[in-house]
């Protein structure tokens, strides 16, 4: 039986900067990551073959510098990474992701049952949470969202029981497998590469599918099967400061100056 | 017929003898290869001073009773020569000599035995009234200086009798034997005082080759290794760490005896148990699992207990036949949490009479427990992956890395136009407290003129922490990187405000090929008031009873001990507060060998030890020069209600006292 991880490599958001002409993310020089949510995913689908000897995948679509993150997975111990990569699926919203992601999900299924499908709650990008629902819909999975503990998988029954992490409550679910689930960072503490992983890894491949192989409508995939699109991006304006006082050579003045403002405006419950 | 009897008995002995040191040889040819026989003259030189001259030894109190008992074991080496040499063939001994020089010789080993013997009996109530580590009085160390006092007791007896029975004649160059002559004379008949001679010679002779057989199987093993292993020391200071090769099939970091290198191996026979280590060490000093001479010990544990197992197997039998050296409760095993405790300060190996080095066992340990287990305390994890994606400890955004600097309009580092560049370091560029000593220090290299330039945003974290964590693939990634842009930019010059950063730079850095000149701010600014290139206003009195506390990275690990002092002296006038651990027996903050990123959960904090001793000095101001002492001292401070005391670096204390014109 199939676990399958869905990760997507994202622009380290800490570090990335808004050009203010064009509106658009400066993505020159800034460092890729793994998003942080779907390492939890993938930690899972690991845990799953440790525990229950299932056999884990890990999944990404994007283009082809996206394999750092599925030779991370493999140095983690996945036993296939994929990657889907097409020109066709270039500019994809969450919509036209989720038909490749769910596409290449039934292709696996075709030779090997598929069990369950981990994605991490949301992007770090993005911020949508709707690709790993979208998946679950187009493949007719049960659909868990938000998970922070695995309670028990009965491969038997062909069962999953969760724990879902809601706004001040929980909630334990039981649904029938294949399951899509999405996790919050509670749910595992990711592992850690070992070196010889990490080498071997180095030398290990990466599959790439491309459309040829997931034989998809070129409408319902990338820029043409995405309804939506990013009209404009940018950073809320921010009112510029003022610099008080001389604090490099005297910062008790400059303190006191800044207290002085501070009560002035109110700004201070004394 | 005695004589042919001890021939035997002799020749038995020394085979047995032999044979024992040949096994023990065998077991440290186990361990991996490791180069140590470079610099033969200056290595010689060393074993003068260290072994022969017992420098070391002296250092600490009882210090001397060993060398009275090392240098007269020397003498009493020769006299022992004579008596086996003689027990073969009687008519060969130092009586064939001139007179006087018999006589000397009589005299010297007279002397020396008496010496010996009362050493012994010193050590003997030294170890029961003040043991010097908790356990120390095992049956071993007393069985051993039994038999030592028994052996001279032996030799007095001999030639006492000899003397009483008027075989020898009484001569006032032997006079502890004339005594003893004169009480054997006085208990024994003359028939008996023959007998008594062949009695006490063949006691003296057991004893001898007994306890020469027992050696390799005891602790006192040290007696035929030592020597040669302060001839194999770490030649300068053991203050970086081997690099290993990144190639698939390879074992990294050691976890089992062959792992280790064959120095590795000799170290711990070379061990005396003296606990000096464990004295010195701040892990064991505060309660945690930690105890380097148990670490030491337990490496030799294993080494008897599978050695010889695994001498007899290659390559992947031998590999899984191989019983851990890291573990729980088990004999021949260092437990986890006490690899995790080390701070690498290096008090352990400064103390070492005989250079026995810890710190590498204690990385290579850690090494195999990241890269071949992934397995470390959990802060660990976050604390990788900032520095694999950021470059720094925080995971801040490196674009943050020069923002402490906006408003101060710093050059960047233009070979040619800039002579040094100053790297200011994670802390430095980060952390809110020590961002004001960066700017303090900014403000004193342009007091002096000093051309500088930083790499502001484009400055890597030097990986310091990363390598003592026992990542080494990490930090082999980062220096590699990090050497990559210093040759690239042209950096040969550089100022440090991190003892940390500085010893990686310095040493590590040597071992990816690049050779730099770098300078910590306390060296830099010592020059530049001692050639009156920076001049101070006044004497800065505000700053009171000052207290200076050494980094290890500075001192122990590089020897820079006199800089920060003069620095104190030139800002304050009058000499730094010293505490009772300072310069090389200098107690560690804490936040060494990557601590600064764990949490401190056995035992008590470090740094709150350290703190004590400072404030029982009742100083105004500490005075550091580590930005990570900086931040071990500001949180144990605060940890004292009403403590009044100010944590300043160096660079701020100069900064405080630059004239006020100078910008």
């Amino acid at each position: 039986m199939l676990v399958i991880a869905c990760l997507k490599q994202v622009p380290d958001t800490t570090q990335v900067q808004i050009d203010p002409v064009t509106n658009t993310l400066v993505r020159d020089g800034i460092p890729f990551i793994v998003n942080p949510y779907d390492t939890h995913a993938l930690e899972e689908t690991l845990r799953l073959k440790d525990s229950h000897g299932l056999k884990s995948v890990a999944l990404s679509m994007g283009p082809p510098n996206a394999e750092a993150t599925l030779r991370k997975a493999l140095a983690l111990g996945v036993d296939r990474s994929i990657l889907l990569s097409d020109r066709a699926f270039g500019g994809a919203d969450t919509l036209s992701t989720s038909n490749v992601l769910a596409a290449a999900i039934r292709k696996l299924g075709e030779s090997e049952e598929v069990g369950l499908v981990f994605c991490g709650k949301q992007t770090i990008d993005g911020d949508t949470a709707q690709v790993g629902p979208g998946i679950a819909v187009r493949l007719g999975y049960s659909q868990l969202t938000l998970v922070d503990r695995i309670e028990k998988l009965d491969l038997d029954a062909k069962t999953v029981t969760v724990r879902r992490k809601l706004e001040g409550r929980y909630e334990i679910v039981e649904a029938r497998l294949p399951a899509m689930i999405t996790v919050v960072r509670e749910l595992n503490r990711p592992r850690y590469p070992t070196v010889p992983m990490r080498l071997a890894s180095a030398k290990a491949e990466v599959e790439s599918w491309s459309n040829e192989q997931l034989q998809l409508d070129v409408n319902s995939v990338g820029l043409k099967g995405s309804p939506t699109w990013v009209s404009r991006i940018f950073s809320p304006e921010r009112q510029e400061g003022e610099i008080i006082g001389d604090g490099l050579n005297d910062p008790i003045a400059a303190a006191r100056l800044l207290l002085d403002r501070l009560v002035q405006g109110d700004m201070l419950s004394v | 017929m005695e004589h042919i009897f001890f021939s035997v008995l002799l020749s038995l002995s020394m085979a047995a003898f032999a044979f024992s040191c040949y096994r023990r040889l065998v077991l440290v040819a186990i361990g991996k290869h490791e180069y140590r026989f470079d610099q033969p003259l200056a290595r010689f030189k060393e074993m003068l001073v260290y072994a022969l001259g017992q420098k070391r030894v002296m250092s600490r109190p009882f210090g001397l009773n060993h060398v009275v008992i090392f240098w007269a074991f020397l003498v009493l080496a020769v006299a022992n020569l004579e008596f086996l040499v003689s027990g073969i063939l009687p008519g060969l001994s130092f009586a064939l000599l001139p007179e006087p020089l018999h006589d000397a010789l009589a005299f010297l080993f007279d002397i020396c035995s008496l010496a010996v013997l009362i050493a012994v009996a010193v050590a003997a109530v030294r170890r029961s009234i003040n043991p010097p580590f908790p356990g120390a009085r095992t049956c071993e160390a007393y069985f051993i200086l039994s038999m030592i006092a028994l052996l001279m007791l032996a030799f007095f007896g001999m030639n006492g009798a000899l003397i009483a029975s008027g075989v020898r004649t009484a001569s006032p160059f032997t006079p502890v034997s004339g005594i003893f002559a004169s009480l054997l004379s006085s208990c024994l008949a003359a028939d008996q005082l023959n007998l008594a001679v062949s009695v006490f010679w063949w006691i003296h002779a057991v004893v001898l080759l007994g306890f020469m057989n027992y050696l390799p199987y005891s602790k006192h093993m040290h007696i035929l290794t030592a020597i040669p292993n302060v001839f194999l020391r770490t030649m300068g200071k053991s203050n970086t760490q081997p690099r290993e090769e990144f190639s698939e099939g390879n074992i990294f970091g050691a976890a089992t005896v062959d792992q280790l290198t064959w120095k590795d191996l000799l170290d711990s026979f070379s061990c005396t148990e003296c606990g000096r280590c464990h004295d010195s060490c701040p892990a064991a000093a505060t309660g945690k699992a930690l105890n380097p001479r148990e670490v030491l010990h337990a490496i030799k544990e294993n080494l008897l207990q599978n050695g010889t197992v695994l001498e007899k197997l290659a390559g992947d039998a031998q590999a899984e036949r191989a019983v851990s050296l890291i573990g729980e409760g088990k004999k021949g095993a260092t437990p986890e949490s006490a690899l995790w405790s080390c701070t690498s300060c290096g008090a352990c190996m400064e103390a070492c009479p005989v250079f026995i080095e810890h710190l590498p066992k204690i990385v290579k340990m850690r090494r195999h427990l990241v890269q071949m287990e992934a397995k470390f305390p959990d802060e660990l994890l976050n604390l990788f992956e900032n520095m694999e994606q950021r470059s720094n400890p925080w995971g801040m955004a490196p674009s943050e890395r020069s923002k402490w600097s906006s408003q101060l309009e710093l050059r960047p580092f233009v070979a040619g136009e800039t002579e040094y560049l100053l790297f200011l370091g994670c802390s430095g560029a980060f952390d809110a407290r020590n961002k004001q000593v960066s700017v303090a220090l900014t403000r004193v290299l342009d007091a002096a003129g000093v051309s500088y330039g930083v790499l502001g945003r484009e400055e890597k974290c030097c990986g310091e922490s990363v390598r003592r964590l026992g990542n080494e693939y990490l930090f082999d990634l980062m220096a590699r990187e990090s050497v990559a842009q210093f040759r690239e930019k042209g950096v040969t010059k550089v100022i440090t405000q991190c003892p940390h950063c500085y010893n990686t730079l310095k040493n590590d850095f040597r071992q990816f090929g690049l050779e730099l000149e770098v300078l910590h701010h306390s060296e830099l600014i010592a020059g530049f008031l001692a050639s009156g290139e920076l001049q101070l206003e006044g004497k800065m009195e505000e700053l009171g009873n000052l207290v200076l506390h050494d980094s290890c990275y500075l001192g122990r690990h590089n020897d820079v001990y006199q800089p920060p002092r003069s620095v104190v002296q030139a800002v304050t006038g009058t000499a730094a507060g010293e505490m009772e651990r300072n310069l090389d027996k200098a107690f560690c903050c804490g936040a060494g060998g990557g601590r600064m990123w764990l949490e401190e959960h056995e035992g008590t904090p470090i740094n709150r030890a350290r703190v004590a001793e400072a404030l029982a000095l009742k100083p105004d101001t500490i005075c550091v020069s580590c930005p990570f002492c900086m931040t071990m001292f500001e949180d144990g401070v605060k940890e004292v209600p009403g403590a009044g005391v100010q944590v300043k670096d160096l660079a701020e204390l100069v900064a405080q006292a630059l004239p006020k014109t100078s910008k």
